[in-house]
C-alpha cells in the first residue's frame, strides 16, 4: 500500500517498543460489541491505474461543459482560467499546509490571504474582508445574522432577485435563531417594492447585483433609506466578474457585501467547492464572521501577518463565537487570489467588458429566433429569456443536440408555473459565436 | 532602485501592490468588440485600485510565498486533532479530470449521470465504512457537518413536538461543537472529564433530562483517548430521548475497525480533508459529510441523489423528497471536487487499506506516547488512539512554557504540534503523526523532542523563548496585531 511507509518489521519493533503483543491490543478500549469483526463489503486497495480506469469511466459519462456549445450560469460561471494559477495552486507549500496558525511557518499563506483580503476589498468597494466563508449562500446567511447583532433587530427581507440557493440557505440556517426571515417572491421583471417594505424593525435588506434574473440595479436609494430607519443593506453578487464593468455595492453604500468567488481563478467542479467572499465596513469588523489576517511586526521589527481579531471565533468563544467557521476555502481563494493578480486592473476591466460584448451578442441572436423574448432590460454577462415552450423542455431537447443551453428557472422554482418559460442564458470570454449561431439554429428547430 | 534584502534562500517578497506597473496584463485577452452596451448608466466609474503584474512576476511572487510555508510535503506535521497526512497527488490528477472538473451544477441530469453516481458511490463507501443508512453530502466542512447533525435532531425534535433546547457537551470538545450548537438554538450544557480523560458518566447522567435534545461527543475523543463507556453514554442519552451527535473529526483512528452504527450514533460527520486525505490547502476548502441513524435520515438537508431504476436523480425540493428535509445547507451539491479526491484515495486504500491506515495511526501515535513518556509528562496512561497528549509538567520551574517549547521545534525543522488544546489539561501539547509519517521519522522526531526536554530542564530558558530564530519571521506581536488592526493594503501617503 503506497501511502504507507511502515514495514512489517517496523510494525513488530514498535510493537515491541509500546510492550503489547499485537494491534489489537491498542484498541483493547473499544467495547467488545463495537469492534467489527468481519472484513467489510468494499473492494481491496488498488493502484493508480486501476482507480484512474473506474473514475474515468465516471468521468465519460458526462458532458464536460468544454465539449459543448455551454450558456450556463446562475451562480456558478465557466471563465478560462490561466495556467499558471493551477500550478501554482499546486505547490505543496500551499496545497498541504494547515490554517495558519503558526505565523513564522506560514507567513506565505498569511501573506496571500492579506492580499486576497485587499482584493476583495478593493473589487466590491469596502473597506475590509475576511480570508473566505464556504460559498456566497452560506456568506449571505453569515451577513443577515451579522446584521441582526449590528441592529440588534431580528426582521430579514431576501429580495425575490437574490439567488434562491441563498435564500433557502439562509432561511434554513437562521430558522432557529429567533431571526425571521421573510422572502419575497422571485422577481424575473424588477418589479418588487423594498423600498416600501422596510422600517424601525428591519435588520436588513439583502439584495443581489447583477439580480438572479439578470437585471442591473442601483441600490443607493435603498441604502440611504435602509440607513434612516437604522437598517443595513446586504449586497450579494454571485459573478464578481462583473465588478470589473459595472457600479461596486460599496459604492452604492452597501454595509456587507457577500459574493461568490468562485468564478474567478476556480472551476466548475460540478458546483463545489465554492469560495464565499465577505466585506463590511470596518466598523462592523468585529461582528464578523471568519478568519481575518492582520499586518503586525515581528521581534525585530520587521513587517509580517498573524490570524487576529480571534477572539471572535469559535476557538476561542465556543458558544459565544460569531459563526462555528473553521476550515473555509483557502486555496480557492489563492486561485482567486492569483487570477485576479494576474488580471490586475487592466485585465478584469477587460474580462468583464469581453464577458458583456459576449452576451450582449447573445441577446442580440436571440431575440430574432421566433418564440424567444429577452426579459431583462438591463444585465451584464447573464439574462432571462421567455420561450414559448417551457423551458426545461427545451433545456432537454438541446442537451439531446449536444447544448447546454442554459437553466430553466423552474429548476429553482417548481412551484411558480408562470416561470415555466423562463430560462437564464450566460456567455462569457469561453463562448465563440460559433457555439451562439449553433444554440440559435439548434433553438429554431426545437421551438 | 531599492537594493534587495533577500539574502540567498531566505527570501523577502513585498506585496503584489507595491509591485505594481500601471498598464501591465498577467493575461492576454483580445480587445472586446464595440457593442451597444446594456448596463443602464451603472458603469464603474472610479479606478478599482488592482496592481498591474506580468505573468512571471506573479508566478515569482506566489512561488517565493510558498516556500515561507511548513506543509506535509516539506516537513514532519504532528498537528493534534488536524490530521495532517500524505495528500496524494493522484487525487488531484483525478480532480481535474475534465469530465469531472468542467461540469456544472446545473446541467441536464442526463449529461451528468457519472458525476451523480461519484456522489452516491462515495456516499455508499462512508455508509459502509461507519454502518449507518444515510449520509448527507452537502456540509462543506467539519462545523458545517455538525450544523448539519444538529439541524436534523431539531427537526426530528419538532416533528416529534417535543421542544429540548439544552446540547450536552464535554469540555474536551472542539470550539465548533458550542458553536454549531448555539447556531441551531441551543444551549451548551458541559459535562466534566474524569481523572481519566474521558467524560464523566455519572456527572452526565445527572445533567439528562426532557429538556436534553442531544450529546456531542468526539470518539475517539480530544485527549487522543477512545471513550470506553461510549456504549453506555449512547444507552443514556436514548433513553433520555434524546440523541446521540458524534464529532468525527477523529474517525480516521477508527475507520475499518470500528462501525460508528455499533455504537449508538445518530450523526456524524466525517472529515474528508484529515481522514480521507484531501488537502487542507492553508484552511480549506474541506468537505464534511453527516452520517445519520434511520431515525434522523428523512430530516437530512436537500439535495440528495438517488437512482430511481432508470438513472441517477438530484432531489433539489421538499416535494420530490420521501422525506422531511431540515432545508438546504449551501449552494449546489456539496464539495464534489472534494469527492472526487476522497473516493480516489478510498479506492487506492480500500476496505483493507483503510483498516491498515487506522492501525498504523494509532500504532505511531502510542510508539510516541511511549518513547517520550520518560522525558515528557503523558496527561493519561495509554494506549491512547490516533493522537498522543503530554501536559507541560516536565516544563514545571524550567521557565520555558509549551509554546516556547513548541517554538524551538521549529527551529528543529518540524512543524509544532497542537499546544494548549484541549484545555482540559494544563499547557496541552498534542502530538498526531498519522500512519503516512515513517519509523524513521519519528525517531528522529523524538529524538529531538527528548533532546529539547532536557535542555529545557537544564535551565537555557532564553534559547527556548528567543525560538524561533530560524524562519523567514520571528515571534509576530499579535498584541499589536489586535489592538491596532491593519487589515488590507492601503496605498502609502
Amino acid at each position: 500500500m503506497r501511502y504507507l511507509p511502515l514495514s512489517e518489521a517496523d510494525r513488530r519493533a514498535m510493537l515491541d517498543a509500546v510492550g503489547v503483543s499485537g494491534i489489537d491490543a491498542l484498541f483493547a478500549d473499544v467495547p467488545a460489541a463495537g469492534r467489527l469483526q468481519q472484513p467489510l463489503d468494499l473492494p481491496s486497495h488498488a493502484g493508480e491505474l486501476e482507480v484512474e480506469g473506474r473514475l474515468s469511466a465516471l468521468a465519460l459519462k458526462n458532458l464536460a461543459a468544454g465539449c459543448a456549445p455551454f450558456f450556463i450560469g446562475a451562480g456558478a460561471y465557466r471563465h478560462h482560467v490561466p495556467a499558471a494559477v493551477d500550478a501554482l495552486i499546486q505547490r505543496g507549500e500551499f496545497l498541504t499546509s494547515y490554517t495558519p496558525y503558526q505565523p513564522e511557518v506560514s507567513q506565505g499563506t498569511l501573506q496571500y490571504l492579506f492580499e486576497f483580503q485587499t482584493q476583495v476589498a478593493l473589487i466590491t468597494d469596502m473597506e475590509v474582508a475576511n480570508a473566505s466563508m464556504y460559498d456566497a449562500a452560506t456568506a449571505t446567511a453569515e451577513a443577515a445574522a451579522m446584521a441582526c447583532r449590528i441592529t440588534k433587530r431580528k426582521a430579514i427581507l431576501l429580495s425575490g432577485d437574490l439567488h434562491p440557493h441563498y435564500r433557502s440557505v439562509a432561511a434554513t440556517a437562521l430558522q432557529y435563531t429567533g431571526l425571521e426571515v421573510e422572502a419575497l417572491p422571485p422577481d424575473p421583471l424588477g418589479m418588487e417594492d423594498l423600498l416600501g417594505r422596510i422600517d424601525h424593525q428591519t435588520a436588513c435588506v439583502v439584495v443581489q447585483n447583477p439580480g438572479f434574473f439578470g437585471s442591473l440595479k442601483d441600490f443607493t436609494a435603498l441604502a440611504q433609506a435602509c440607513h434612516a430607519v437604522g437598517a443595513l443593506l446586504v449586497a450579494a453578487v454571485a459573478e464578481p466578474v462583473s465588478l470589473g464593468l459595472i457600479k461596486p455595492p460599496g459604492a452604492m453604500g452597501a454595509d456587507i457585501v457577500v459574493a461568490e468567488g468562485q468564478s474567478i481563478g476556480n472551476g466548475l467542479n460540478f458546483g463545489g467547492p465554492g469560495l464565499g467572499l465577505f466585506a463590511t465596513r470596518d466598523k462592523y469588523v468585529r461582528q464578523m464572521p471568519g478568519r481575518l489576517v492582520g499586518q503586525t511586526v515581528d521581534s525585530e521589527g520587521r513587517r509580517g501577518w498573524v490570524l487576529t481579531l480571534s477572539t471572535r471565533e469559535q476557538h476561542i468563544r465556543r458558544d459565544k463565537a460569531t459563526s462555528n467557521i473553521c476550515t473555509n476555502s483557502g486555496l480557492c481563494a489563492l486561485a482567486f487570489s492569483i487570477h485576479l493578480a494576474l488580471l490586475g486592473e487592466e485585465g478584469l476591466r477587460r474580462l468583464a467588458r469581453l464577458n458583456h460584448a459576449k452576451a450582449v451578442s447573445l441577446a442580440e441572436k436571440l431575440a430574432q429566433v421566433n418564440g424567444v423574448k429577452v426579459l431583462s432590460p438591463t444585465f451584464f454577462n447573464e439574462f432571462a429569456v421567455a420561450l414559448s415552450k417551457p423551458a426545461a423542455e427545451v433545456v432537454e431537447a438541446l442537451a439531446g443536440h449536444g447544448i447546454l443551453a442554459g437553466v430553466p428557472v423552474s429548476r429553482f422554482y417548481p412551484s411558480y408555473p408562470e416561470l415555466a418559460p423562463v430560462l437564464l442564458l450566460a456567455a462569457t470570454e469561453t463562448n465563440s459565436e460559433a457555439d451562439m449561431d449553433r444554440l440559435v439554429a439548434a433553438l429554431k428547430e426545437v421551438l | 532602485m531599492q537594493e534587495s534584502s533577500s539574502r540567498g534562500l531566505v527570501l523577502e517578497q513585498p506585496l503584489i501592490f507595491e509591485q505594481d506597473t500601471p498598464g501591465q496584463c498577467g493575461v492576454d485577452l483580445p480587445e472586446p468588440p464595440p457593442v451597444i452596451d446594456r448596463l443602464g448608466g451603472l458603469e464603474r466609474r472610479e479606478p478599482i485600485g488592482l496592481p498591474g503584474l506580468a505573468e512571471p512576476t506573479v508566478v515569482r511572487h506566489y512561488t517565493r510565498l510558498s516556500q515561507k510555508n511548513y506543509g506535509i510535503d516539506t516537513v514532519f506535521y504532528p498537528l493534534g486533532s488536524c490530521t495532517m497526512k500524505h495528500n496524494p497527488r493522484f487525487n488531484e490528477k483525478m480532480a481535474r479530470l475534465s469530465g469531472l472538473a468542467d461540469i456544472h451544477p446545473l446541467q441536464p441530469e442526463s449529461t451528468v449521470q457519472g458525476a451523480l453516481e461519484l456522489i452516491d458511490l462515495t456516499a455508499h463507501w462512508l455508509k459502509t465504512l461507519t454502518g449507518m443508512p444515510a449520509v448527507a453530502m452537502s456540509p462543506a466542512a467539519g462545523a458545517h457537518g455538525e450544523f448539519c447533525g444538529l439541524m436534523a435532531i431539531r427537526a426530528a425534535l419538532d416533528d416529534r413536538g417535543e421542544s429540548r433546547l439544552r446540547v450536552l457537551v464535554p469540555d474536551s470538545a472542539h470550539g465548533t461543537n458550542p458553536a454549531s450548537a448555539a447556531a441551531c438554538g441551543f444551549t451548551v450544557d458541559p459535562i466534566p472529564a474524569t481523572s481519566r480523560g474521558r467524560v464523566d458518566l455519572a456527572a452526565m447522567k445527572a445533567k439528562l433530562g426532557g429538556d436534553v435534545a442531544a450529546v456531542m461527543l468526539t470518539n475517539p475523543n480530544t485527549c487522543g483517548l477512545f471513550e470506553d463507556q461510549v456504549m453506555e453514554i449512547a444507552e443514556a442519552i436514548h433513553r433520555a430521548g434524546g440523541y446521540f451527535y458524534c464529532d468525527g473529526a477523529n474517525y480516521n483512528a477508527i475507520v475499518g475497525r470500528v462501525r460508528v452504527a455499533d455504537l449508538g450514533v445518530d450523526a456524524m460527520h466525517i472529515n474528508l480533508h484529515k481522514t480521507f486525505s484531501t488537502p487542507h490547502g492553508g484552511g480549506g476548502p474541506g468537505a464534511g459529510p453527516t452520517v445519520l441513524s434511520a431515525a434522523l435520515a428523512p430530516f437530512a438537508p436537500l439535495p440528495a441523489v438517488l437512482h430511481d431504476g432508470k438513472g441517477f436523480r438530484l432531489i433539489e425540493h421538499a416535494a420530490q423528497s420521501d422525506g422531511k428535509p431540515c432545508g438546504r445547507l449551501k449552494g449546489f451539491h456539496g464539495q464534489f471536487g472534494v469527492f472526487v479526491r476522497a473516493l480516489a484515495y478510498m479506492m487506492s486504500m480500500g476496505g483493507d487499506g483503510l483498516r491498515q491506515a487506522a492501525e498504523d495511526a494509532v500504532l505511531n501515535a502510542n510508539y510516541l506516547l511511549s518513547e517520550l513518556s520518560a522525558d515528557l509528562t503523558p496527561s493519561f496512561a495509554g494506549p491512547c488512539m490516533h493522537e498522543a497528549l503530554f501536559d507541560d509538567r516536565f516544563l514545571k520551574d524550567s521557565g520555558v512554557t509549551t509554546l516556547d517549547f513548541a517554538k524551538a521545534l521549529i527551529d528543529e525543522g518540524y512543524h509544532p504540534m497542537t499546544m494548549y488544546f484541549p484545555l482540559v489539561v494544563h499547557g496541552a501539547l498534542l502530538m498526531e503523526p498519522t500512519e503516512t509519517e515513517s519509523k524513521a521519522t519519528l525517531d528522529g522526531f523524538i529524538a529531538t523532542l527528548r533532546r529539547l526536554a532536557r535542555q529545557a530542564k537544564a535551565g537555557d530558558a532564553a534559547a527556548f523563548r528567543a525560538a524561533p530564530q530560524r524562519t523567514p519571521r520571528r515571534r509576530l506581536d499579535e498584541t499589536t496585531a489586535a489592538r491596532l488592526p491593519i487589515l488590507r493594503w492601503t496605498p502609502p501617503g
